[in-house]
């Protein structure tokens, strides 16, 4: 006699917890065969909402962290990664009806990922700041600070590499992060965020949502407590008009982009979402 | 705004009680009313609490909330500028926006009330005339331990600074101990202090502190035992203590309110203070207001909100409202 099935049931990634959508909502997640995969929530903008007190709650936290710590926490979630590579492998299979080698390997690259970014923690000030010359006897010295919340709209034709391209460098100089998952690829997002709460990244640091992008993206993009929001999978939105409601609260955007090497691993992708503060120092008098 | 005469409570204390104010009295009396069902009690306040509020009857609670709010700071550390800048917000909450409504007092601690009324000038006066009250929390707030004497100079110089409305703690120890004869004096004496030379008199609340008092049923005969002694309002909380305001005790004190308009025709206030941060929480206290002792009761002389970041969630919504998309904390101000 056969054991019967026990599917899982993917919820929401909200301040360290797994909540279902406060809509209640859910929609069929579909294997590359047209089988049926899952339930995925469908998040609301309410949920959106929530995400975003979540992760602004989460920012003086984390951005007050030092550089080294950031470093350390980041890496450790490329270890529990490594760990559960056989679960992330057979999802990727399954969604996204891929060879277990093609699967295997997207899985090795979004863990390399991670580890590069973390390297980056604690070195990016070096490269992106800078000691001014000033004509006088002090010091003019520009550092990066994180700028607090940003949203994500990650590659939507990707499982795991996608969303790992896109959040990782997003945390790496302290930012809070709202991740919209790709709507058809929600499970390895919502996977990763198990990986997440049991690392010893603070809650609210990454907060995940599964549903429509185009639902909800809008809301992010016009939140007026959102500060930046980084669309590189929002191509076939009208990312337009979310760059417009980006611009009217003051938000620093990313476009979309496409293509196999979408959001591919840059410094670039750190310092878009950092702040320039610039300060003055006496020289030492003798 | 001016508070119930104060012979006139104690004759009718003496009536509903059957003799004089003293211990065994007030014991028979508050010991004779019926115990609290605790599951009921609470059950119905979940139950007020999950009624949906939306559009126009949302924005209407909104402004609502605001007007009834209780301004507040009790620190410590607070400054005669941190007054003033508590006074500014209470003016004109949300400069962005014209229509807001202002709060309807501002709560300080006793000294500085001139500073308070200070910042107020021409503003300073009935909420029901659009203005601000100023409320002094006397009465060695927020612990209430010290002699009588004590309490009645600091309410009295309260008032002669230009209070209006006077928070005072009751002697929970006191009460606590079954001594209702002396709680009872002592409210009765802060509020011939709060009398002013014109014969007039600054609104009494008495602070139960909910938190201290362990039961229901002790909840329920504190309501009873200040009522009876003349306090012109009854509010849950210092804020200082945890648990501080929270529905259930909320609603059972205004059924007392309820139950003492049925029994005298007298209108008693009721302020929740500490712990309300919410939009969402404060709706379901005007439902619950509301629904128990009806909306006559949703204005500034029967119903206050005692808080301090309250002010900045509901401004936050009301953003929303006007501006269609969801505001952050970067449009309000810092307090």
């Amino acid at each position: 006699m056969s054991r019967l099935a026990v599917p899982k049931t993917y919820k929401l990634y909200i301040g360290g917890a797994f909540p279902r959508s406060e809509s209640g909502r859910t929609y069929e997640v579909l294997a590359a065969d047209g089988s049926f995969l899952a339930n995925a929530a469908l998040a609301s903008r309410k949920d959106a909402r929530d995400a975003v007190v979540a992760a602004r709650a989460a920012v003086s936290g984390w951005s007050g962290a030092t550089a080294y710590n950031r470093g350390q926490v980041l890496y450790r979630i490329a270890e529990l990664l490594e760990g559960r590579r056989a679960q992330f492998v057979a999802e990727i299979e399954e969604a996204e009806g891929v060879t277990r080698a093609a699967a295997s390997a997207q899985v090795d690259e979004a863990i390399d990922r991670w580890v590069w970014y973390a390297g980056w923690a604690d070195k990016f000030a070096q490269v992106v700041g800078n000691a001014n010359p000033v004509a006088g006897p002090y010091f003019n010295i520009s550092v990066p600070e994180p700028t607090g919340v940003v949203a994500v709209v990650v590659p939507q034709d990707s499982s795991l590499l996608g969303f790992v391209s896109a959040v990782a460098p997003a945390l790496v100089a302290g930012n809070s992060v709202v991740a919209i998952a790709s709507e058809r690829f929600p499970l390895s997002a919502i996977s990763l965020a198990e990986v997440l709460a049991t690392s010893d990244v603070p809650k609210g640091v990454v907060n995940v949502l599964t549903g429509s992008p185009a639902e909800i993206a809008p809301w992010l993009a016009s939140h007026a407590d959102v500060n930046a929001i980084d669309l590189v999978g929002a191509g076939a939105l009208d990312w337009i008009s979310l760059e417009i409601d980006a611009a009217d609260t003051l938000k620093r955007v990313l476009r979309p982009e496409s293509g196999a090497d979408a959001a591919a691993p840059a410094l670039g992708r750190i310092a878009a979402f950092t702040e320039t503060k610039t300060v003055w120092h006496t020289k030492s008098l003798r | 705004m001016s508070g119930t005469s104060l012979v006139s409570a104690r004759e009718r204390a003496i009536a509903v009680l059957g003799g004089e104010p003293d211990d065994a009295t007030l014991r028979r009396y508050l010991h004779g009313i019926a115990g609290v069902d605790a599951v009921g009690l609470e059950q119905r306040a979940a139950g007020l609490g999950t009624r949906s509020i939306k559009t126009s009857s949302k924005k209407w609670a909104l402004d609502r909330i605001i007007e009834l709010i209780d301004l507040t700071t009790l620190e410590g550390a607070d400054t005669p500028g941190k007054v003033r800048s508590l006074v500014a917000k209470a003016v004109n909450p949300d400069p962005s926006d014209a229509t807001t409504p202002r709060v309807a007092a501002v709560c300080v601690y006793g000294d500085m009330v001139p500073y308070a009324v200070e910042a107020l000038g021409g503003a300073h006066g009935d909420p029901d005339d659009g203005l601000i009250s100023v409320a002094a929390v006397a009465t060695a707030f927020p612990s209430g331990r010290a002699s009588l004497d004590i309490k009645l100079a600091d309410t009295a110089e309260a008032v002669a600074a230009g209070a209006d409305e006077i928070d005072m703690v009751i002697d929970r120890g006191a009460f606590l101990a079954g001594r209702y004869g002396l709680v009872f004096d002592q409210i009765a004496a802060v509020k011939a202090a709060c009398a002013r030379p014109d014969g007039t008199s600054a609104s009494l609340k008495v602070i139960l502190e909910t938190g201290e008092l362990v039961t229901y049923d002790n909840v329920r005969r504190a309501s009873w035992l200040s009522i009876l002694a003349g306090g012109d309002f009854i509010k849950t909380s210092t804020g200082k203590v945890a648990p501080a305001a929270t529905l259930p005790v909320t609603l059972l004190m205004l059924e007392v309110v309820r139950d003492w308009h049925l029994a005298t025709g007298q209108r008693i206030g009721v302020k929740p203070a500490g712990g309300i941060r919410s939009s969402k929480d404060a709706i379901k206290y005007l439902v619950t207001v509301a629904e128990t002792v009806g909306e006559d009761w949703l204005q500034p002389h029967l119903f206050r909100f005692g808080a301090s970041s309250l002010l900045n969630d509901v401004l936050l919504q009301r953003q929303k409202i006007a501006t269609g998309h969801y505001s952050g904390a970067d449009y309000v101000t810092i307090d």
